[in-house]
C-alpha cells in the first residue's frame, strides 16, 4: 500500500495536450476516482502512473520513491483495461493464479488456492473456474480481468473503467464490493470512469479533470454540494444542474453572469409561474421540464404528481451557485 | 401514421424458441418501448413486425390489415438500426433525399420535403456536408431524417442509442423524444435499458425468454410489476425482495415476517406457502421504534439521496434515503415499509398474487 503522488506531469501526444501540468496526491489507502468525459486525461493518468507511457514533464511518486526509471512490473501495481486481456488458452482458474505463480512472488500452494477461491467468490464466477476462459460471456471474462488483479497485493490498483462493458445488476453489485474490498483491505487504488454514479458511490475522492487539468479535487460530497465552477457542478447529479442566466429569478451577485440551480433545488408552489412543458415519470421520481421566462428547465417532483404537460407551476430557487463569465464560482 | 396488434405471435429458429406467444396493441401515435435483457426475443419481436422475419405463427395488423406474410417493402415502415448507416460518397441532403429520389418525386417537392426534415432536425445548416467528418450525434440525426422523410406508417428503431456514451445518449433520447411529440408518428423502439424505456415510453412491454412479462404505462408496471421478474428488471436499484413462508387469506391485510406482522395491501387472492414481500428502495424507512429489524452493511451517496444496503432476518436489501440522514454502518435499525405499495409474490412460480393495490394494473395488462 502506498501514496500516490503527481507533481505538475504533462504529457502530449504530437500536437494533443492530454496531460497540462497535474499535481495530485492520492492518499494511502484511498479510493480516488478521476471523472471527465473522452478526452479529458483520465486514462493518460492513469497510464502514466502505471508506466505505460513517459511523462513529458513533472514527477511521479509512488510510496515515496520516484519511479521515473522504473519499468511497469517495478512499480508494484495491479492494472485493469476496459478490454479484458485473458490468457485464451488457460482455465478461469489458471488465469487467476497466474500472477500469483510468477518467479518474484513465490506464492505457497495453499495461499494460492485460498486467494482464487476467494476472489472468485466476490465477483461472482466460483462456478466457472475450470470453463476455459475463451467458454465466457464478456461481463465474466471482465470479472476474471479484475480477479486477475485483485489476487494480488500490489502498491496500487489502476484500473480504467472495468465496470463499463457489465450489465447494470451486475454494475451495482461489484461496485459494492469494489469499495469494500478497498476498504476491508486498505488498498490505494485509482480509477478511471465517466460515470458519475461509480464516482459518487465508490469514492474517497473525485478528481475532476477538463482537458487534461485537474478542476477540483474533494470528497464525492464536496464537489456535489461545493463545486468550484460549472463544469464540476455539471459533473455530478441526475438530471444535470440547470446553468441559467444569473438575472433570472431576480438580482444576481456582481460578477455573476450564471446561476446554477441543482433540480432539487428549485422549490414548487411559490414564487412566480413557469410552464410545465412534459412530465417524465421514471418510477421513484418523476421529472418535470418546465420553461420559465423562455428558458428550459428541469426539476424534480413527487412520483406520483398530478402535474402534466400545460399546466403552469410556480417556482421558487433555493441554494443558488453563481458562477462569472468563465464558468468559475462567485457564490 | 398506424396501430399496430400483435396476436400470439411465436417464433422459431430450428428447435429455439426466440418468441412464445406475444400479444399486445401498439396504438396509434404512440411511442411504445419492447424492453427486455439480450435474448429474450424484443429484436426478433420488432423484426416479425417489420417483415424482416416471418412468424412461425399467429398474426400481425397493421391499421386493421393482417401483414404477417407480406414483405417489409409492403409495409411502409421506416427502420432505424443500432448502427446507423449512411452512404459516405454522399453529402446529408442527398442522403436524406434517396428514398424520395427513389421513389421517383419530383425534385422540387423532395427539395421541399428534404428542407421541412431538416428544419425538424436542426440539420439545415450542414446539408451540403460529407457525412464523413460529421459528428456521431449529426450522423444520426442524418439516419433518423433519411427514415422519416418518406412519411412511413410507423418507425421501428432497434436499440438506435446503443452505441453512444451516456452523456450524449441522454441528450439523444430526449430529442428522439421531442421529435416524436412534434410528428405524432406510431413508433415502435427495442431497448435494454430500463430507464430509457421509463424516460421515452408512452408504454412498455417487458419481454424475458420470448414471453411477455407486462404491459402497459411506464409508471404503473414500476408500481405494480406482474411478476418477479419485472420487480427486478426496472428501477435502479430494483424492487426488495424479503423472502418467507406463509400464509394470507383472501381480504388479509398483513404478512408475519421473522415474527413482525407487517402490513400491505388489501388481498383479493389468498396464499400459503414460499412468499416474496417485494418493497421499492424509497419506500423503506428508518424509524427505531419500527419492530422489524435491518443491519446497516453498506452506503452509497448519491447526492441528495443515498442507497442504503442492510442485512434482514429475510436477506439483503437496499433502502433510498436522504443523503443528509446519517448512518452508521454495522448498526441495526427499525424498517417501516409503506404497506400502500407492497406487492406480494408467489415465490415458486414469480407471478404477483393480486391486491386492491394493484388488481386494476393486472387486469387489463
Amino acid at each position: 500500500m502506498a501514496e500516490v503522488v503527481l507533481n505538475d506531469v504533462a504529457k502530449s501526444f504530437g500536437s494533443n495536450v492530454a496531460l497540462d501540468g497535474v499535481s495530485l496526491t492520492i492518499p494511502d489507502g484511498s479510493f480516488v476516482v478521476l471523472l471527465g468525459p473522452t478526452g479529458a486525461g483520465k486514462t493518460t493518468t492513469l497510464r502514466l502512473v502505471s508506466g505505460l507511457e513517459t511523462a513529458d514533464r513533472g514527477r511521479i511518486q509512488i510510496g515515496g520513491r520516484d519511479v521515473a526509471n522504473l519499468t511497469p512490473a517495478q512499480r508494484d501495481v495491479a492494472m485493469v483495461f476496459q478490454q479484458y486481456s485473458l490468457y485464451p488458452h488457460l482455465t478461469v482458474r489458471q488465469n487467476l493464479e497466474f500472477p500469483l505463480k510468477s518467479p518474484i512472488l513465490k506464492t505457497p500452494r495453499a495461499e494460492i488456492d485460498r486467494k482464487v477461491g476467494e476472489v472468485a467468490e466476490i465477483l461472482q464466477i466460483s462456478h466457472k473456474l475450470d470453463n476455459k476462459s475463451t467458454a465466457l460471456s464478456g461481463g465474466e471474462m471482465q470479472r476474471v480481468s479484475i480477479g486477475r488483479a485483485l489476487v494480488r497485493n500490489p502498491s496500487v490498483y489502476l484500473m480504467d473503467e472495468p465496470l463499463s462493458s457489465l450489465d447494470a445488476k451486475l454494475r451495482s453489485d461489484l461496485r459494492i464490493e469494489l469499495k469494500s474490498i478497498q476498504a476491508n483491505s486498505g488498498a490505494t487504488l485509482l480509477y478511471v470512469t465517466h460515470d458519475q454514479i461509480e464516482a459518487m458511490t465508490m469514492a474517497t475522492h473525485v478528481g475532476v479533470l477538463d482537458k487534461g487539468r485537474l478542476v477540483q479535487f474533494g470528497s464525492p460530497r464536496e464537489i456535489y454540494e461545493n463545486p468550484v465552477s460549472v463544469y464540476a457542478a455539471s459533473r455530478l447529479g441526475q438530471p444535470r444542474i440547470n446553468v441559467l442566466p444569473a438575472d433570472l429569478f431576480g438580482t444576481a451577485p456582481a460578477g455573476a453572469t450564471h446561476i446554477g440551480l441543482r433540480p432539487e433545488h428549485i422549490v414548487q408552489g411559490e414564487g412566480q409561474d413557469s410552464f410545465v412543458e412534459r412530465v417524465e415519470h421514471l418510477g421513484d421520481q418523476t421529472r418535470l421540464h418546465l420553461s420559465f421566462r423562455d428558458h428550459d428547465l428541469i426539476t424534480v417532483t413527487e412520483a406520483h404528481t398530478t402535474l402534466k404537460g400545460g399546466d403552469i407551476v410556480k417556482i421558487r430557487p433555493e441554494k443558488p451557485y453563481f458562477f462569472d463569465a468563465t464558468g468559475a464560482r462567485v457564490t | 401514421m398506424a396501430q399496430i396488434r400483435i396476436v400470439n405471435l411465436r417464433k422459431d429458429f430450428g428447435s429455439f424458441n426466440a418468441v412464445k406467444s406475444s400479444t399486445f396493441t401498439v396504438e396509434d401515435g404512440e411511442f411504445f418501448m419492447l424492453l427486455g435483457p439480450s435474448g429474450c426475443g424484443k429484436t426478433t419481436t420488432l423484426r416479425m413486425m417489420a417483415g424482416l422475419e416471418l412468424p412461425t405463427s399467429g398474426e400481425i395488423f397493421i391499421d386493421g390489415e393482417e401483414v404477417g406474410m407480406k414483405p417489409a417493402s409492403q409495409r411502409d415502415i421506416a427502420f432505424v438500426f443500432q448502427m446507423f448507416a449512411l452512404y459516405p460518397h454522399m453529402n446529408v441532403r442527398r442522403n436524406i433525399s434517396y428514398p424520395l429520389v427513389s421513389q421517383g418525386m419530383p425534385r422540387t417537392a423532395v427539395r421541399q420535403k428534404v428542407h421541412e426534415i431538416a428544419e425538424i432536425l436542426g440539420i439545415t445548416d450542414i446539408l451540403d456536408r460529407p457525412v464523413g467528418g460529421l459528428s456521431g450525434g449529426d450522423r444520426q440525426r442524418v439516419a433518423l431524417g433519411r427514415a422519416i422523410v418518406r412519411d412511413p406508417k410507423a418507425f421501428f428503431m432497434d436499440e438506435p442509442l446503443g452505441a453512444l456514451d451516456a452523456e450524449f445518449r441522454e441528450h439523444m433520447a430526449e430529442e428522439l423524444r421531442a421529435l416524436h411529440d412534434r410528428m405524432g408518428a406510431t413508433t415502435v423502439y427495442v431497448t435494454h435499458d430500463q430507464l430509457e424505456a421509463m424516460q421515452m415510453g408512452d408504454k412498455i412491454v417487458v419481454m424475458n425468454h420470448g414471453i411477455v412479462e407486462q404491459f402497459g404505462v411506464p409508471q404503473d408496471i414500476y408500481d405494480w410489476p406482474a411478476t418477479k421478474f419485472v420487480a427486478q428488471f426496472i428501477g435502479s436499484p430494483p424492487m426488495n425482495f424479503l423472502d418467507f413462508h406463509g400464509m394470507i387469506g383472501k381480504g388479509g391485510t398483513s404478512v408475519t415476517l421473522d415474527g413482525t406482522a407487517l402490513s400491505l395491501p388489501r388481498m383479493i387472492e389468498g396464499a400459503n406457502g414460499d412468499l416474496t414481500f417485494g418493497v421499492r428502495p424509497e419506500h423503506i424507512q428508518f424509524d427505531d421504534s419500527a419492530r422489524y429489524r435491518g443491519r446497516i452493511i453498506a452506503t452509497e451517496y448519491l447526492g441528495t439521496t443515498q442507497i442504503v444496503s442492510l442485512e434482514t432476518a429475510n436477506g439483503q436489501i437496499k433502502a433510498r434515503i436522504a443523503s443528509h440522514q446519517a448512518v452508521g454502518i454495522g448498526q441495526t435499525t427499525g424498517l417501516r415499509f409503506d404497506p400502500r405499495t407492497v406487492t406480494l409474490f408467489d415465490a415458486g412460480n414469480g407471478r404477483a398474487l393480486r391486491s386492491e393495490a394493484n388488481h386494476g394494473v393486472l387486469a387489463h395488462g
